[in-house]
This record gives C-alpha cells, sequence and structure tokens, in this order.
C-alpha cells in the first residue's frame, strides 16, 4: 500500500512537472493524462474509489481532452519555437517554491496530526450517493446548475464568431 | 512519517508544480492546466484528511470532492472557451500579449 | 389773456424749430429755408406784439407780470422749476428781437443770396433768434442759462460761418470761450444761488427768488469783507453779463466778431446777444438793488455797474476812434453803446439801461446793415480809406446811414440815441455815489460823435478811392443796393428816430411802462422837458455832441481825404496815441502778455512737472515694480517652480514607474497575488509558532 502510494505519486509528480516544463505542447497534455491518472490512482489508495471514478472520467477524459482540443485549435504548430516563459523567467518558480515551502513548513509544524490511521471500510458509493442526495442535495443541484449555465456559456463565449478584423481589439462580449 | 503526512507533501509538492506553471508558462491553456494540478491537489488533501483523520464513517469527503471536481470542469470548460474566442480576436494565447487591461 | 401767456413759449419755439428743421433741409431749398425762418419769426413777432399789447394799462406796484412755471426734473425733495414769465421787460424785449430779427433776416435773403450755404445760414439765424427769445422770456435761471448758452452757441457758429477763412474760425473760438470765462462767473452765481434760495425761478407767486422775501434775505447775509450775499452773486451775473455784452475786460472777442457776415453782425451787436448781458442785469436788478436793512447809498453791485460801464463806454470809444474798418468801428461802437446801458442800469435803474437798449438795438442794427449793404455795394470792401464819395452813388444808403450815425452820436430832438444817452446822462449826474460816471459818459459822448462824424466823412464824402482812382470799369462802380436791403434800412431808420419821443423826459412812457414803481405815469408835460436842471444837462450833451461833430469835420470833412494811404489827421498830430489806439489799446496783446503766457508758463511748468518730477516719480515706481517682478520671477522659477517642478517630475517618475508593475498582463498579476499569498502565509506561519 505504502509503496503502491510511492510510486503513484512520485510518478505523478514527474508527469506533473513535466506537463508544467514540456515545450511540445501536446506532450504537456499527455503528461498533464498522465498526472491526472496518477492522481485518481493516489485517490483509490486513499480508498476514495468513487473520487478516483469521477477523477478519471472528468479530467482524464474529458479535461485533458478539452485540453487537447483546445491547443490543437489555438497553435499552428505543435511544438512551441517562441519563448515559453513569461519573462522574468525565475520569478514564477520563485514565488511558487515559497508557497510549496510554506505548505510544507505548515504540514512539518502542524501539531496534533493523527498519527495512525484506523483501518476503515472505505464509503460505499451507495452511502455517497444517499449523502449526496440527502444531506447535500442542494449543494448537488447548485452544482448541477453550475455545469449547465457553464456549459451554456462555454458554447456561447466559443460560438461567438469574431467581429470584422478592424485592428482594434475589442474584448468579446 | 505518517501516511497522513506523506499525503499532505505530496499534494503540497503537486500545488507548487501546479502553481510554477501557472506562474511561468506563456501559454494560456497550460496556465489553465497548471490551475487544473493545483485543485487537484487540493482535492488530495481533501481526500487525505478525510482517509486519515478519523471521519471515515462521513461520506462529506468525497462528497466535497466531487463537488470541486464539478466546479473545476465547469471552470476549465469555461476558461477554455474564453481563451478560443480570445485566439479568434488577437490570434495568439500567448498570456502576456493580454494586456489590454493595461491603463 | 391767460391762453396768450399759456401759449408764449411758441414765440421761441417757432424759430428753434425752424432750425430744427431747416438743419435736415438740403441745401438747394434756399426758398423754403429763407421762407420758413422768416414765417416762424413774423409768427413769433405777431406773438409778441399781442403779448406787449396785453401788457400795456396794466396797474400795480411791479404792472403787468404773468407767470406760467411747470416743475422739470425732482430729484429727492428737490424740484427743479422752469417757467416762463410775461412781463413789461419781457415784452418789449421779445417785440423788439423779433422785429429786429425779423428785419435783419429779409435784410439777408439778400445780402446771402449769393452764398451756397444759404440754408444752413438761415437754420443759425432761426437758432440764435429763438435762443435769444427763451433768453428773454425765461422765468428760471436754469432755463436762461440754457438758452443763453444756446444763445452763444449760435454766435459761435454764426461767426464762424466763413470757417474757410482762418480768421472767422479764430474769431468763433475766440468769441465762445470768452463768453465761456463770463458764463462761469453766472454758472457759479446760479447754483450759488440755487444753494441760498432753494429755487431759481425768478418770480413765483412770493416764492421766486427774485421777489422781496427771497431777496431781503439775501441781502440779509453776508459772505466777507462786508459784502453781502445778493452783492456776491450779482457780481458773479455781472461778470457773465460783462462777457456776453463785451464789457471791459471780456469786450476783445466783439471787434473780432465782425468776421461773421453783416447781417450776424447786426444780429449779435444790435439786436440780441450783446443785449442779452444787459437783459439779464435787467431782469436780476431785485438782486443788484438788494440793500441790507437799513442800509442807505447806492448798492455795491450796482456801483460796479456803473463803473464797469463808464469805464467801458469810453475805452471802447478811444478805441473807434483811430479804427479803419468799417464794421470794426461799429463793433467798438457798441461796446461803447453797452458801456453806456451798464451804465444806466447802474446808475438809472432798469428802465434808463433798457431805454438805451431798446434805440441802440435800431440804430445798431441800421448801422450794421447799411454797412452792410455799403460792403455789398463796393464788392466786399471794408476799409474806410478805400472807400468814399458814397453819398452820390448811393443816397439811400446815405441817408439811412446819417440817420442811423446821428442817432449813435445824439443828436438832438429828432433821434432815439439822444433821448436815451440823454436820459443816462442825467441819471449819472443825480447819481448820489460818484460824479465820475458822469464825466466819463459826456467824454464817451464826445468820442461817439467824433469818430462817427470821422467814419461818415471818410465813407459818403470825397472822392471815390477804391480801385486807384479807376472806377470807370460796369461792375466795379458802387452802386445802390436793392430793394430788398434797403426797405429794412427805411424801416429801422424810422424806428431809430421814433422810438426816442417814448422815453423823452416831457412824456416818459417807457420808463413809466418798465418801471410803474418809480416813474408814475402822467399826460404829456412839455414842463418837465424845460425844467431848469433838464434843460441845462440837455444843453451841455448838446454842446458836447455837437462838439464832437465839429471837431471830427474840421480833422476830415475840410480837406477830403485822396490818397488811401495819406496818415491819418490825428495820426499827424498825435501819432503814438494814435498808434496805440489803432491798436486797441493792445488789450489782445495785453492778454497775449499776461493771460497767454500765464498758461503757457503753467503749461511749460506742467510740463515739466511731468517730465521730470511726476515723470521720475512714475520710473521710480516703474523701477521699483520691476524689480520686485524680477525677485518675484526669480523666486517663482528657482524656488517654488524649481521645487514644484521637482517634486513634479518625481511624483511623475515614481507614477511611471507605478504604472509599470500595471502592465496588464496576467502572469504579473497572477505572481503578485501569489506572492502576497506567501507573505499572508508567513505572517501566519509566524503568529502560529508564537
Amino acid at each position: 500500500m505504502e509503496t503502491a502510494f510511492t510510486v503513484l505519486a512520485l510518478g505523478m509528480l514527474v508527469a506533473a512537472a513535466a506537463a508544467m516544463s514540456l515545450r511540445n505542447l501536446i506532450h504537456c497534455a499527455l503528461c498533464l493524462v498522465g498526472a491526472f491518472g496518477g492522481a485518481a490512482g493516489l485517490f483509490l489508495t486513499l480508498g476514495a474509489e468513487f473520487v478516483a471514478f469521477a477523477q478519471v472520467l472528468v479530467y482524464v477524459g474529458a479535461i485533458s481532452i478539452l485540453i487537447v482540443f483546445a491547443l490543437l485549435l489555438t497553435s499552428t504548430r505543435a511544438v512551441e519555437t517562441a519563448q515559453p516563459w513569461v519573462p522574468p523567467r525565475g520569478l514564477g518558480p520563485t514565488v511558487a517554491g515559497l508557497v510549496t515551502g510554506l505548505l510544507l513548513a505548515a504540514v512539518g509544524l502542524s501539531p496534533g496530526l493523527p498519527e495512525k490511521t484506523a483501518a476503515t471500510s472505505a464509503v460505499s458509493v451507495q452511502e455517497l450517493g444517499r449523502e449526496l442526495l440527502t444531506r447535500q442535495a442542494p449543494a448537488l443541484l447548485a452544482v448541477g446548475l453550475l455545469l449547465t449555465a457553464a456549459l451554456i456559456g462555454a458554447v456561447v463565449v466559443a460560438l461567438r464568431e469574431p467581429p470584422p478584423t478592424s485592428g482594434k481589439e475589442e474584448p468579446p462580449a | 512519517m505518517s501516511p497522513l503526512e506523506r499525503a499532505l507533501v505530496v499534494s503540497a509538492l503537486l500545488f507548487g508544480i501546479g502553481l510554477a506553471g501557472a506562474l511561468t508558462r506563456r501559454n494560456a491553456i497550460l496556465v489553465l492546466a497548471g490551475i487544473e494540478l493545483m485543485l487537484t491537489a487540493v482535492n488530495l488533501n481533501v481526500i487525505a484528511f478525510w482517509r486519515h483523520g478519523g471521519q471515515t464513517a462521513s461520506a462529506a469527503g468525497p462528497a466535497f470532492v466531487l463537488f470541486v471536481i464539478a466546479v473545476a470542469a465547469a471552470e476549465t470548460a469555461v476558461g477554455l472557451a474564453l481563451i478560443i474566442a480570445w485566439f479568434r480576436q488577437r490570434r495568439t494565447v500567448q498570456l502576456d500579449e493580454a494586456d489590454t487591461l493595461k491603463g | 389773456m391767460n391762453d396768450l401767456v399759456n401759449q408764449l413759449w411758441l414765440v421761441p419755439a417757432l424759430p428753434l424749430l425752424a432750425a430744427g428743421v431747416l438743419a435736415l433741409t438740403p441745401r438747394h431749398r434756399r426758398g423754403l429755408a429763407a421762407g420758413l425762418a422768416i414765417g416762424t419769426l413774423a409768427l413769433s413777432l405777431v406773438l409778441s406784439v399781442a403779448a406787449w399789447v396785453s401788457t400795456l394799462g396794466a396797474t400795480g406796484p411791479d404792472g403787468f407780470r404773468a407767470v406760467r412755471n411747470f416743475p422739470w426734473l425732482t430729484w429727492g425733495d428737490h424740484t427743479l422749476h422752469l417757467g416762463w414769465v410775461l412781463d413789461p421787460l419781457s415784452a418789449v424785449m421779445l417785440v423788439m428781437v423779433s422785429f429786429v430779427g425779423l428785419v435783419i433776416f429779409v435784410y439777408s435773403t439778400g445780402y446771402m443770396a449769393g452764398d451756397e450755404n444759404f440754408t444752413r445760414f438761415f437754420g443759425f439765424l432761426s437758432l440764435f433768434a429763438g435762443a435769444m427769445l427763451a433768453v428773454v422770456m425765461a422765468n428760471s435761471l436754469v432755463l436762461l442759462f440754457a438758452a443763453w448758452e444756446l444763445v452763444g452757441l449760435a454766435s459761435y457758429l454764426l461767426i464762424g460761418f466763413w470757417f474757410q477763412k482762418p480768421a472767422a474760425a479764430a474769431a468763433a473760438r475766440k468769441a465762445f470761450l470768452t463768453t465761456r470765462v463770463g458764463d462761469l462767473g453766472l454758472f457759479a452765481a446760479m447754483l450759488w444761488l440755487y444753494d441760498a434760495t432753494g429755487t431759481l425761478v425768478f418770480f413765483d407767486g412770493g416764492r421766486g427768488c427774485l421777489e422781496a422775501p427771497a431777496v431781503a434775505a439775501l441781502a440779509g447775509q453776508t459772505v466777507m469783507g462786508g459784502l453781502t450775499l445778493s452783492a456776491a452773486l450779482s457780481l458773479l451775473v455781472l461778470l457773465g453779463a460783462a462777457g456776453k455784452s463785451g464789457q471791459v475786460p471780456l469786450h476783445v472777442w466783439l471787434p473780432d466778431a465782425m468776421e461773421g457776415p453783416t447781417p450776424v453782425s447786426a444780429l449779435i451787436h444790435a439786436a440780441t446777444m450783446v443785449a442779452a448781458g444787459v437783459f439779464l442785469v435787467a431782469r436780476l436788478f431785485p438782486l443788484f438793488a438788494a440793500q441790507p436793512e437799513g442800509a442807505s447809498g447806492v448798492p455795491p453791485a450796482l456801483q460796479a455797474v456803473a463803473w464797469l460801464g463808464a469805464v467801458t463806454a469810453v475805452f471802447a470809444a478811444l478805441i473807434a476812434v483811430a479804427q479803419t474798418d468799417l464794421k470794426r468801428i461799429l463793433a467798438y461802437s457798441t461796446v461803447s453803446q453797452l458801456g453806456y446801458m451798464f451804465l444806466g442800469l447802474g446808475v438809472g435803474g432798469v428802465a434808463v439801461g433798457m431805454f438805451h437798449l431798446l434805440t441802440h438795438a435800431f440804430f445798431k442794427a441800421l448801422l450794421f446793415l447799411g454797412a452792410g449793404a455799403v460792403i455789398h455795394g463796393c464788392h466786399g470792401e471794408q476799409d474806410i480809406r478805400r472807400l468814399g464819395g458814397l453819398g452820390r452813388l448811393m443816397p439811400v444808403t446815405f441817408a439811412t446811414y446819417a440817420v442811423g450815425m446821428m442817432a449813435l452820436a445824439g443828436v438832438p430832438l429828432l433821434f432815439s440815441g439822444f433821448w436815451s444817452k440823454e436820459a443816462i446822462l442825467h441819471a449819472a449826474h443825480t447819481w448820489p455815489a460818484s460824479p465820475g460816471p458822469f464825466y466819463l459818459g459826456l467824454f464817451g459822448a464826445l468820442l461817439t460823435a467824433f469818430y462817427m462824424t470821422r467814419q461818415v466823412v471818410f465813407v459818403f464824402f470825397g472822392p471815390y478811392r477804391g480801385e486807384k482812382g479807376a472806377p470807370t470799369q460796369p461792375g466795379k462802380v458802387p452802386h445802390e443796393s436793392p430793394p430788398l436791403l434797403t426797405v429794412p434800412l427805411i424801416l429801422l431808420a424810422a424806428g431809430a428816430i421814433l422810438l426816442g419821443f417814448f422815453g423823452t423826459p416831457a412824456w416818459p412812457g417807457l420808463q413809466a411802462y418798465l418801471e410803474p414803481a418809480r416813474v408814475g405815469l402822467t399826460g404829456p408835460d412839455l414842463a418837465r422837458l424845460v425844467s431848469a436842471e433838464a434843460l441845462k444837462l440837455m444843453a451841455l450833451s448838446t454842446a458836447v455832441v455837437l462838439a464832437g461833430l465839429a471837431l471830427g469835420w474840421w480833422c476830415y470833412g475840410r480837406r477830403p481825404l485822396t490818397d488811401p494811404t495819406a496818415p491819418d489827421a490825428l495820426e499827424l498830430a498825435q501819432p503814438g496815441l494814435f498808434r496805440l489806439l489803432r491798436e486797441r489799446l493792445r488789450v489782445d496783446e495785453l492778454y497775449e502778455a499776461t493771460v497767454v503766457r500765464w498758461h503757457t508758463g503753467w503749461a511749460a511748468l506742467g510740463d515739466r512737472l511731468d517730465r521730470w518730477v511726476w515723470g521720475g516719480l512714475v520710473l521710480l515706481i516703474q523701477g521699483l515694480t520691476v524689480g520686485l517682478a524680477w525677485l518675484g520671477r526669480a523666486l517663482d522659477e528657482f524656488g517654488v517652480n524649481d521645487g514644484f517642478d521637482t517634486a513634479c517630475e518625481r511624483l511623475r517618475r515614481g507614477g511611471t514607474r507605478l504604472a509599470a508593475t500595471a502592465t496588464g498582463r496576467l502572469p504579473g498579476y497572477l505572481r503578485g497575488a501569489m506572492a502576497g499569498a506567501a507573505a499572508l502565509g508567513l505572517l501566519l506561519l509566524w503568529g502560529g509558532c508564537r
């Protein structure tokens, strides 16, 4: 179990790092799929099977495909020949490192974290479903509404034909 | 190192990687991808606390994550649509060229 | 009757209206101009005569007096009234002015026939006549003053009618300015009078400023040196009257005014303008004669009037002796006769002065118009040495001129001048203050007879001396004037003779009419005429006049002058004195040397002051100001501006730098946000660890 966790975690981190640093955008997208898959595996090892499946369905399936399509739609060339980094180049990693260090420090310095984990049975999908449809029902409805709105919004935004190019940039309405 | 701490460290690292990507990449789509990684790290965190926090019987943790996933999906869909629209307008997705907000 | 008084304003208004219309009439409407001017003045004459007739036979201490006043201007609780008055004085003046004016108007149609500005001339004449009629009938010093100034304006316009001639323009200016000096006195008197009495209306049913209560109040106040307020006011008024009537020392404009057309000279010197001064004194006579309670003797204002008149009479007569210009002699004789009028006013009262004014108006208008006829007939020649022998060539003119001359000289019994002058001398003889004016008057009468004889001899006797003794060319020979010129002469000559009989001692009708309080009118009484004292005086003055005539004849008539350049008979006897007289006693030169030089000196002083003192001061202030300005500028530029500029520049640079962070680029913002989050986290951690 611990071995599986470690391997999956390492794989996921490497894939994520690759996805964020490679020049080839398609490679990036593929690595991203790997990272999401690793995350799904981690969810499994943590006993959240439904979440792992949702992760696979939503991230590995839908979002990754969306990203790939977006990359293909917006790039004439798959490989970025131009500068892929926002200058000044060191600033982004520095800030990110700072934040990460903080998080790690927080983890390390937090007192009272549970040492041992009780061996518990995972929550069944049935229980989760009951939970969602009883206590979390309003939230579920809200998320459904949100998703519908997002769907329609995305379609509307992406459908909008650009006005005849006038040289003057107009933000899309 | 307890399993919880291990999971938290991993999630922190994943968050850092995603953040670094979001802060450095010029391509807006990859910035979005970085944000998705960060969200995944958050989910990982939530699940880790659920699993190791002693409240396993409750289904709140996975339900919360499910909601986050749904919201992230919506966010990604709208974000990508915006990027597509923007690309149509400007013929670019390089984020540092989006400076219309500049006063 | 009452209606007549109410409509009396028409008398001056009609000529003024004509003047207004003529000002807008095209130049070529000559017939309209003459017709309008003469017609309106004839209407005025009819009205005047009607008004005069209505005043006859009235009784009372002041005779007939009707006034019509109306408020003109109201401010605060002050109200300024205007109005007109019909009393013997104004009635007789109205008739005289309109009659003489009418005669002169008719004469002008002939005299000015060739002038291209005929229309304008009649417009000015109408203005003049209307203004003078307004002066005469005014019942308010304000109205009188306004009309008085209008007379001055019209005289300016008429004297300078031929303004193309520099001499005429200068004479007009001189007349205007000189009379202004006097008007200043009148104006001051007007203001003072208003201040003292609160009214400027002459007669207002007991409230007027010339009626007993007001005059008594004025006479009761003393201003300085024992001079009563009424006397001080009178002296100021006298200054104005002297300016208008050409009394010494303000007489200098009058001879120069001869530059105007001859009808103008007649109008000014006979009927109107110069009479205005005498009339003013007559009108304000109650003020002049006012005495403080219990005082006796002659009021000082009247003494001043008498002495001024006497001195002027002799002074001007002396100058007239040596003049060679036909009209200039008449001008000085006018000044002299005006002196007589003032003398008469001073010593004998209104009636005496006004009597001479009226008779003089007729015979002086006659003389001027006669002189105009002579000048007209001789093609503009005015030098009496170049005339001569005109008695044969211009018989009507000669006859009428001789009548005027004898009236002026005071030839006894038949001529009006004798009677009026006689009245003055009589009054002067009995004057209690001083015998001086009487002797001066006698001397003036002698001189008058002398210079008039000289003039007549020069003009009408002997050979014609124009054109170097070659009067044979047709059109160059002096000729008799057309009837348009001679008929007025005859009319005036008749007046000059007949008018005298209204004021003889035997039947002092005019005096009784003008001053019923002082002269009771009875039937004709020859006894008064032959009373011992009157007879003695008449004999004396007759002797004096005859002596003057004989002297003149002896000097000039015995050997008729043949050469126009030959020296004068008097010049041979007394060259220095004669030259002095010919140069008009050098009054003009005196003014040139005193008043004008004084003014020039002051002007030069003012110039110096301006240039050096004030100019220097101004320069100093200017320098100071400029220096201060420089200082301020330096402070501004190097202190305030630089400091401000620096601050602004830094602010701007800071702003630029700050603005540079606002790139509008998402990554930058993201980084900022994250850095902020990191900072917040650090803070949290630090707080958590403590």
